[in-house]
């Protein structure tokens, strides 16, 4: 079954999610405007983004901040590849084939050097090796453009100049192509953690001593959890190249990105995948549409000056950032927790 | 009858979802050695853990010196006078045998009356005093352990399996030395595997299987009857070395 | 005891680099980049002994440090706004003066806010590594906006006080002053924090605590604490740190500790968890790399610190300082 046997259980957060899958699968015909699609193809790719880092967070227990370099990896491996060699779909494969042999060997390298130490060994190494990345993205200017990135042209048929009839155009191949994808990636993220393999990686995150002890090799099942997710983050990222027709350091590497998924995994609930959903949903439709309003809450307090401070729609993550903390403490399973039938 | 100084009642504990114990019941009475035997298992570890507040009783009671403990933390347990060496020792490898002596004092640090007499009985001590734990031997550090449970007057002496994995010899130094605080009157509840240390220094029994108390009594009449250590502990302490 | 190579080498490394440097550089340039780089470290330190013993204690990695770090830098620039007297003036003493307050009020401060920090982020998350991990990036993500609200997100200007400014020339290398003293309080810091863990009581506490905590609770110690008193001196010394290396850069931003963080937490992974010698050493590694490479080839110089890392941890998995942990 699609689904893996693990249903989204409850009738609320069923509903919510049948919403947004069906609202993303006919998007192009439901808002015409360029801004809409873009925002329904940047739920889609953080979908799998979010989801492939769940599988980490929330199944195995692990915390890494260098999710976004696997993303990046993807995007760039995309970008490189149009760039030098021109916009054809055969280096769109090559380029994201590449990018996420290279997040699976790296995943496997990083995985194998600091797992066998403890948890809060890997989440210090990822960091560093995060940073590692974002130097090397700035530094090797002849291959990634630098700190300005690479801007390149995509395969015709994905463009405006691909004509369709009936209005339609190349975006609409583009938004399919990626919805297509993250969908397909996000039923095997379901399958994974459904299979013997996810019930072995939470038996592990349960108790590491005992599921030692059972003979389970707790290193390999990590490590090849690790370079699963790094190879759908990094798919994720070549979907974003086609997406932007552009990668940079900030788009891909960031250590806001990797905040905002942070963010999307734990509000959306740890450890259900399909938090990474209604996270990554809320989140961007939040960013795009929310977040210009406070702007307006600012501006009623103008007078006061350190509310319109924390007021002001650049101070969001503030917020954000306080019921991190708090759903953290309180909720542990986030919103689709909350709404889970047990 | 002498008084009862430890009270473990209806105690049950969980460590993570296992449930390990299931309603112990015993008394140490002051003045006396207790011994607490019984198979792996049974749940003789998880019972002083509990005592000593290092896993939460679930249920249950556990009274010391009249004052209900199973609330409180290991800390103020410690402080109300009752000693614990675990099963691990708990010697800090990096310090030296002085300073983990120096641990177990109060602010007026180690007076050397208590460590002449602790010197009396292990030598050993002595010779190591400012050498890194880490580097003694087994037995040495044992008694290092015990040692620093001795070396300011307790209540009560609570001891996990000191003879485990130890030289016939040391275990022999040992048995004295647990002969020796007896002599002085001091409470002790021991976890013991080792028969004739178990004879030697118990003066009362409580033998444990799956999470309760199965027999309690003395342990002259214990070591007398060797069809009652069969169905108890599923083997005769004699051949339990 | 077994004094073999196996233990040596690790204490080797650092002599190793400084010698094997003295030949690529030449004698002049090696002199600076040196001091360069050990100021650096000693800085760098102050940032990263906290983080090490709070690890050390409690299993509690604060990802949240840095923002101590950025918090003592800004705390700096509040306390010499209005000393601007004492500190632009050609006046040793004053500027002293001024110098001594910023550092003060930086401890204090960030040691005051380390101890709510403690009581209202950390303190629920004992032995949960992950919610802990979690929590405080949550609450790094928060300061980092406070920072912004209060300090505005532009770099601000810092200024050395002028008699701190300038060189020492030692033949025809001319040595920055302030990298002295920075290298100065770096090592006072660390003596201090050696005196005070091998020469009190409550120092032999902490280093049993950090093998073995179960255990100084049994004897009757309450290790939580002993842990409030080392967070704050872990944020308090970051803190001054952050303030140091604020005037050393002369800018202050609102990413200030975030980056330094990265360098913070490779030193901690290079000199092992839990090891204040260990710390030090890894600190003064990663400011002679940075300033050796640097200079060598500033291409690769800003992942170089990464490398050293890598290579280190292919060599010792534990770090070159492990703790022992029982």
């Amino acid at each position: 079954m699609l689904l893996s046997g693990d249903p989204p259980r409850g009738r609320i957060l069923s509903a919510m999610l049948a919403t947004i899958v069906a609202v993303l699968a006919v998007a192009p015909f439901l808002f015409p405007s360029t801004r809409a699609l873009a925002v329904a193809e940047r739920i889609a790719i953080l979908i799998v983004l979010t989801a492939s880092y769940d599988m980490l967070l929330g199944y195995t227990g692990i915390v890494s901040f260098a999710h976004t370099m696997f993303f990046g990896m993807g995007a760039y491996g995309v970008a490189i590849a149009l760039t030098r060699f021109g916009a054809g779909w055969g280096q769109v494969v090559i380029g994201a084939l590449a990018g996420m042999l290279l997040a699976i060997v790296v995943a496997a390298i990083v995985g194998l050097l600091s797992l066998r130490v403890r948890a809060i060994f890997f989440a210090m190494i990822t960091l560093a090796v995060a940073s590692f990345a974002q130097i090397l993205a700035s530094t090797m200017r002849d291959w990634t453009g630098g700190e300005d990135g690479l801007t390149f042209e995509v395969p015709k048929t994905l463009t405006s100049a691909f004509r369709l009839g009936g209005g339609y155009n190349g975006n609409l191949v583009t938004y399919y192509l990626i919805f297509t994808v993250a969908a397909v990636l996000f039923l095997f993220l379901l399958r994974v953690v459904n299979s013997p393999m996810g019930r072995v990686l939470q038996a592990i995150r349960e108790n590491e001593f005992r599921a030692e002890a059972l003979g389970l090799r707790t290193l390999w099942y990590r490590t090849l959890a690790g370079a699963i997710a790094a190879a759908a983050a990094s798919l994720a990222g070549s979907l974003l190249a086609l997406q932007l027709r552009y990668t940079g350091p900030d788009a891909t590497l960031s250590f806001s990105l990797m905040v905002d998924i942070l963010l999307i995994v734990v509000i959306g609930g740890m450890g259900t995948l399909y938090g990474a959903i209604v996270g990554a949903t809320i989140m961007t439709m939040a960013q795009y549409y929310l977040q210009p309003a406070m702007g307006g809450l600012a501006n009623a307090f103008s007078g006061v000056p350190l509310m319109q401070a924390v007021l002001d729609p650049d101070r969001w993550l503030l917020w954000l950032g306080l019921l991190f903390i708090a759903i953290v403490y309180f909720f542990p399973t986030g919103i689709v927790g909350r709404l889970r039938t047990p | 009858m002498s008084e009862v100084l430890l009270e473990l009642r209806g105690v049950e504990t969980r460590v993570g979802r296992y449930q390990i114990l299931h309603g112990v019941d015993f008394a140490a009475r002051r003045g006396r050695v207790t011994m607490l035997l019984g198979r792996n298992g049974a749940g003789k570890t998880t019972t002083l853990r509990t005592i000593m507040g290092l896993w939460r009783a679930g249920a249950g009671s556990i009274t010391f010196a009249g004052r209900r403990i199973e609330a409180l933390g290991t800390p103020e347990i410690a402080r109300l006078g009752i000693a614990y060496v675990p099963e691990t020792m708990g010697i800090f490898s990096q310090l030296t045998v002085r300073e983990n002596l120096l641990l177990a004092t109060g602010r007026d640090g180690l007076a050397s009356d208590r460590l002449d007499r602790l010197f009396a009985l292990f030598p050993a001590l002595r010779e190591r005093y400012s050498v890194p734990a880490g580097v003694l031997s087994g037995g040495q550090k044992q008694m290092l352990a015990i040692g620093r449970a001795i070396i300011e007057p307790r209540s009560l002496l609570v001891v996990d399996e000191p003879t485990k994995g130890l030289a016939p010899h040391v275990i022999e130094v040992l048995i004295e030395v647990f002969r020796r605080l007896k002599q002085s009157e001091t409470t002790i509840l021991l976890v013991e595997q080792n028969f004739r240390m178990a004879v030697s220094v118990g003066d009362d029994v409580a033998v444990m299987d799956d999470g309760r108390i199965v027999h309690a009594g003395s342990m002259a009449d214990l070591a007398a009857d060797e069809a009652l250590q069969h169905r108890l502990l599923g083997l005769s302490l004699a051949v339990h070395q | 005891m077994r004094v073999s190579l196996e233990n040596l080498a690790p204490k080797l490394v650092l002599p190793a680099i400084v010698l094997a440097a003295l030949p690529i550089i030449g004698v002049s340039n090696w002199l600076v980049l040196t001091v360069a780089g050990l100021a650096m470290g000693a800085m760098l330190f102050l940032m990263a002994a906290g983080l090490t013993l709070i690890f050390g204690l409690m299993d509690v990695m604060n990802f949240a440090h840095g923002a101590f770090i950025t918090l003592g830098a800004y705390i700096g620039i509040t306390v010499l706004a209005p000393l601007a007297g004492w500190s632009t003036g050609h006046s040793w003493t004053l500027n002293l003066a001024a110098f001594a307050v910023a550092l003060l009020a930086a401890l204090v401060v960030s040691g005051a806010v380390g101890w709510g920090f403690e009581r209202l982020i950390v303190r629920g998350v004992y032995g949960a590594p992950l919610r802990q991990i979690l929590v405080t990036t949550g609450g790094l993500i928060v300061a980092q906006q406070l920072f912004i609200v209060l300090w505005g997100p532009n770099a601000i200007p810092l200024v050395k006080p002028p008699t701190f400014s300038g060189s020492i020339l030692i033949g025809s290398a001319a040595i920055e002053k302030y990298r002295l003293i920075a290298l100065a309080l770096g090592m006072g810091a660390f003596a201090a924090l050696t005196l005070l863990l091998n020469r009190t009581r409550i120092g032999l506490l902490v280093r049993a605590g950090v093998e073995n905590r179960e255990m100084v609770e049994v004897l009757g110690y309450r290790v939580r604490r002993l842990f409030i008193g080392v967070f704050i001196i872990g944020t308090a010394l970051a803190g001054t740190g952050g303030v140091i290396w604020a005037l050393y850069q002369e800018l202050v931003t609102p990413q200030l500790g975030t980056e330094m963080f990265v360098l913070v937490l490779i030193i901690l992974i290079i000199g092992g968890l839990g090891s204040i010698g260990g710390s030090l050493i890894g600190a003064m590694l990663v400011g002679l790399t940075t300033n050796y490479v640097g200079f060598l080839a500033p291409t690769i110089s800003l992942g170089s610190n990464i490398l050293l890392m890598v290579l280190i941890l292919l060599w010792r998995p534990q770090g070159l300082f492990p703790v022992a942990k029982s």
